[in-house]
Order: C-alpha cells, then structure tokens, then sequence
C-alpha cells in the first residue's frame, strides 16, 4: 500500500514536471512554427537555437511588477490565474501515458487515477477551465477584461456541447467511459479515428475553442480587446494564464491521442520482443510523439487561419457542430444496431 | 450616390454557397501554404554576424574628398547646399592665407561644412552639382545616435583623412553614366 501510494506520488510530480517543461517549450517551438512559417528564423540569441529562451522568459515574467489594478478585487484577481493553472494541470491524472511498468516484482501502471469515468472528468474538469479565465476578467474591473471573460464563458458554453457530443459516439463504440479501457480497445491499427472520422474533426474544432486557440481565440483578441481577460494581469500571473492555455494545448493533444489515435499503441511495437518496461518507455513516446503532432498542428493553424468574428462562431458551434455531432451519433448507433 | 472616381469596386455580398460553408477546403488550402512557407530560406540576416551586402554605388554617408598632393578640394561655392532637396547642407565659406596653399586647393574654402543627416535624404544631387569633384556620397552608413545635435556632421567626421592610405574610394561611384554625364561639366580647373 505504502509502494503504490509513493509511486502514485512520484507519477503525479513528474506528470506535473513534464507538463510545466512541456508548456516552457511550447512556447519556443510555437515562436519557432510562427517563424518558420513567415520565413523568418525565431529566437536563436538566447543559447543554440534559442534554447535558452523560455528560461529567459520565465526570470523576466518573475521579475516583472506585480501590478494590481486599485479597483480590482483582490482575492478574486489572484484566484483567476491560480484557478486556471489548477485545473489545466488537473486533467492529466486520468490519462493513460503507457502501458503497465514492473518494479521489483509489482505492476504499476502508467497513469495516476483509472477512474471508470475518465471521460466525465476530463469534460467536468475543462468546464471548471472557464471559470479562471470569467473569475480573472471579471475581478480586474475593465472593461475589456470583462468582454473577453463573457466571451470565453459563452464560447466554451457553445463548444463543450459538441465536443461532449462528439465523445458520446466514441462512449457507445467502446461502451465504457474509462480512459484505459478505451486505448486498449484500440490496440494495433483499430484507431477510433479510421471508425469515427467526423467526430474527430468535430473534436478537434471543439478542442481549438476549449484552448481558446486561433482561430477561436476571440477571449484575448488583441485586435479588439487589448488583451482580453488578461489586459490588466502582469509579471507571473499573467505569466500562469500563458502557461495554462499551454499546458492545456498538450493536454488536450493527448486526450485527443488517447480517444481517437491509438493512445500508446501503434502497430508491430508489441512483437518487438522488448521487456516489459522497455516497451512501457517506447509506448510512452509514441504517445508523446503523437501528442507532439497534435501540437503542431495547433500551431500550425495559428499562423495560418485568422479570427472568427464572434457571430460566425456562434454559428459555427451551434448550427453546425452540434447538428453534426448528433447526426454522428444516429449513425454511429443505427451501425452498432445493424452489427450486432 | 455617384462614383466619385474610376477605382471603385463593387463590395460582393453574396451568401456562401455549401463548399465555402463548411471552411474545411479554404483551411486545408491555407494550411498547404504556410505548409510550403516552413521549408523556404528564411529571408533573416543575422545581423552582427553577417552583414547584408551593399551595392557597390550604394548611396550613403557623404565624403569630403582631398586632391592628390591632399588639400581639400571644396570652394564653399554653396552649389551642394543650393542643390539639396532637404536643405541639409550649411557652410561658411572663408578666405585662404598666404601659407595655407597646401591645405586648401582654391582661394576660398569652406570653415565650416555641416550636413544635418536627419535632415539629409541620401539623394545625391549634392554630389551630381558639385563642380569641383569634392563630394561623394559613400558605402558607408550613418551611425545611430541619441541626441538629434550629434547627427549635425561636421568637418571632422566628413572630410577624409589626408594620409594617402586611408583616402576613402569612390570609383565605384564613377560609373559609366556618371563620367558621361560629368565629361559635360566645365571641369578645366579640376584638371
């Protein structure tokens, strides 16, 4: 009992270690897509290819003003960013990073908490998300903070939907809500996505509006809103609200790995002949290389598409991915009817 | 309401048909160009460490030249500062000295010759005026300051040194055209 609570204990810090190195980087490899894109180099002073930078950029944010607006409150403006960093960092637990390791004789698994409904949680704890950003917004007393904090809440509101909708078809494939049981249900080549193609695509639009992510990143909006929520946050809060949308940018990456891509699994790796742990550190990063994709192509979207006026979103969201996401699950189910 | 010029255009409000609806081939064609744009050169220089090539004619700071035995050349005549679109250049002009006859080429030479570079535009015309061959604009660029005063340059930063080794070139300007077009000058005196 004391083995697997310190193992538990071990997983989840170094879960939360390479989820906060992960977003550090992000930031450096987005820098570097945004160039690569525009035909220009990115960062390359601070160390070779610019590896220094996001350390660079972390001192500069703690050492920033803390600077706290007169008419703001208080307790609510440092809950803001504190809040949105928590849950962006909560949602990792019930992913499963790999398969089962062995240490001295005991199994333990790659992933803090097989709860049977991992899929309610990861919803429950993104709609949580909002909350830090409307509380942040909300509490900084300006006017654009508050607009971007009512445009978060309604465009997660709208989105959340569909994207529930759109995992509902991937539940009644499966039949089971544990995070587990459906990457070993798609063992080998029998990726959701091959059997679920439109709910992914709706999945992954929902996902860029979950994320707050261009094209839908209309919550910060500098164009129009400053800097939306976060216009009067600065030095390490307002570092916490940039760190969280990417923490939440991988998260996202390997919930959408693990529900539609094959988790870890990826053909031929298990007649390999590799030990038992072996294979569970090669799975590990082929779930990471995967979440590493879907990383870049949210960046990749980012620099290519621009904003959505808000009305076009809304319509987005409700006249046609929820439509969607239902006819998607008529279908699915009139399949699994006529199959078996 | 009349067209008020020829440049007008009609706005196009018309309603998207289904394949514009669904956004997904507009984004897919967006994203196979910034997809194309990864894998081009990059157009940076790095600066400090390579430095973007000049022309060989390129138009920069001026140069006051000295003639071969090293006296300065200008007369103060003022046909540079007459010329200059951007009235950037001042002189006073003063007498030369018995005595003086191996810094100065002529009678009268300028005391003073001041070019305001924020004021200058890097034309060119003060050179294509000067009669006497005394002025060239040069490679070289004019260095970043903080106060507007220390852009007003003097003698001092313009006139080249009279050591025969570190004369400034300017052949490179005396293109073809240029010695075409100066071969028309009454230029006896710069014989």
């Amino acid at each position: 009992m004391a083995t697997a609570l310190i193992y538990k204990v071990f997983l989840a810090s170094a879960i939360l270690v390479i989820s906060l190195v992960v977003a550090m980087y992000s930031t450096l490899i987005e820098r570097k897509v945004a160039a690569f894109i525009q035909d220009r180099l990115g960062p390359s002073r601070a160390g070779p290819w610019g590896l220094l930078q996001p350390l660079a950029d972390g001192i500069k944010l703690f050492f920033k003003e803390e600077f706290m607006p007169n008419t703001a409150d208080k307790f609510l403006y440092i809950l803001g960013p504190a809040l949105t960093m928590f849950v962006a960092l909560l949602t990792s637990a019930v992913i499963p990073w790999g398969p089962d390791i062995t240490i001295g004789g005991n199994v333990f698994p790659l992933q803090v908490a097989d709860i049977n409904i991992g899929i309610l949680y990861i919803l429950a704890i993104l709609s949580i998300g909002v909350y830090g950003i409307m509380i942040g917004g909300w509490a900084s007393n300006n006017k654009y903070g508050l607009l971007g904090a009512i445009r978060a809440s309604s465009q997660m509101i709208s989105y959340e939907l569909a994207m529930s909708l759109a995992i509902i078809a991937i539940v009644m494939m499966t039949g089971s809500l544990s995070m587990r049981e459906i990457v070993s249900q798609q063992q080998g080549f029998h990726w959701n996505v091959f059997y679920q193609p439109l709910g992914f695509l709706i999945f992954l639009v929902c996902a860029f509006a979950e994320t707050n992510r261009s094209p839908f990143d209309l919550p910060e909006c500098e164009t129009e809103l400053v800097g939306g929520y976060h216009t009067e946050y600065s030095s390490m809060k307002l570092g916490f609200y940039l760190f969280a949308e990417y923490i939440n940018m991988f998260i996202s990456g390997a919930v959408m790995a693990t529900l539609f891509f094959g988790g870890y699994h990826f053909p031929y790796i298990d007649q390999l002949g590799l030990s038992q742990n072996a294979f569970a550190f090669v799975s590990f990063l082929v779930l990471f290389a995967k979440i590493t994709f879907f990383g870049f192509i949210f960046m990749w979207i980012r620099w290519t598409l621009p904003r959505f006026r808000f009305d076009q979103l809304m319509r987005m969201g409700w006249k046609m991915l929820i439509p969607l996401a239902i006819l998607n699950i008529l279908v699915t189910g009139a399949v699994i009817l006529v199959k078996f | 309401m009349g067209s008020y010029s020829n440049r007008s255009k009609i706005v196009s409000r018309k309603k998207m048909n289904l394949w514009e609806l669904i956004y997904l081939p507009a984004v897919f064609k967006g994203m196979w160009i910034t997809l194309k744009h990864i894998f081009r050169r990059p157009a940076t220089v790095k600066y400090p460490e390579v430095k973007r090539e000049f022309s060989e004619i390129y138009r920069g700071l001026h140069v006051l030249k000295r003639d071969d035995e090293g006296r300065e050349r200008c007369t103060a005549c003022g046909l540079c500062a007459v010329a200059c679109p951007a009235e950037a250049i001042t002189m006073v002009a003063a007498e030369r000295k018995p005595g003086e006859e191996n810094l100065y080429r002529e009678e009268k030479y300028a005391a003073v010759y001041e070019i305001n570079m924020l004021r200058c535009i890097f034309c060119g015309l003060c050179e294509e005026a000067c009669p006497k061959e005394a002025i060239f604009l040069t490679k070289r660029t004019v260095a970043s300051e903080y106060t507007r005063d220390k852009f007003i340059y003097g003698k001092d930063i313009l006139l080249e040194p009279a050591d025969p080794d570190k004369r400034i070139d300017i052949t490179k300007r005396l293109t073809p055209e240029v010695i075409e077009f100066k071969k028309d000058k009454n230029a006896k005196h710069n014989e």
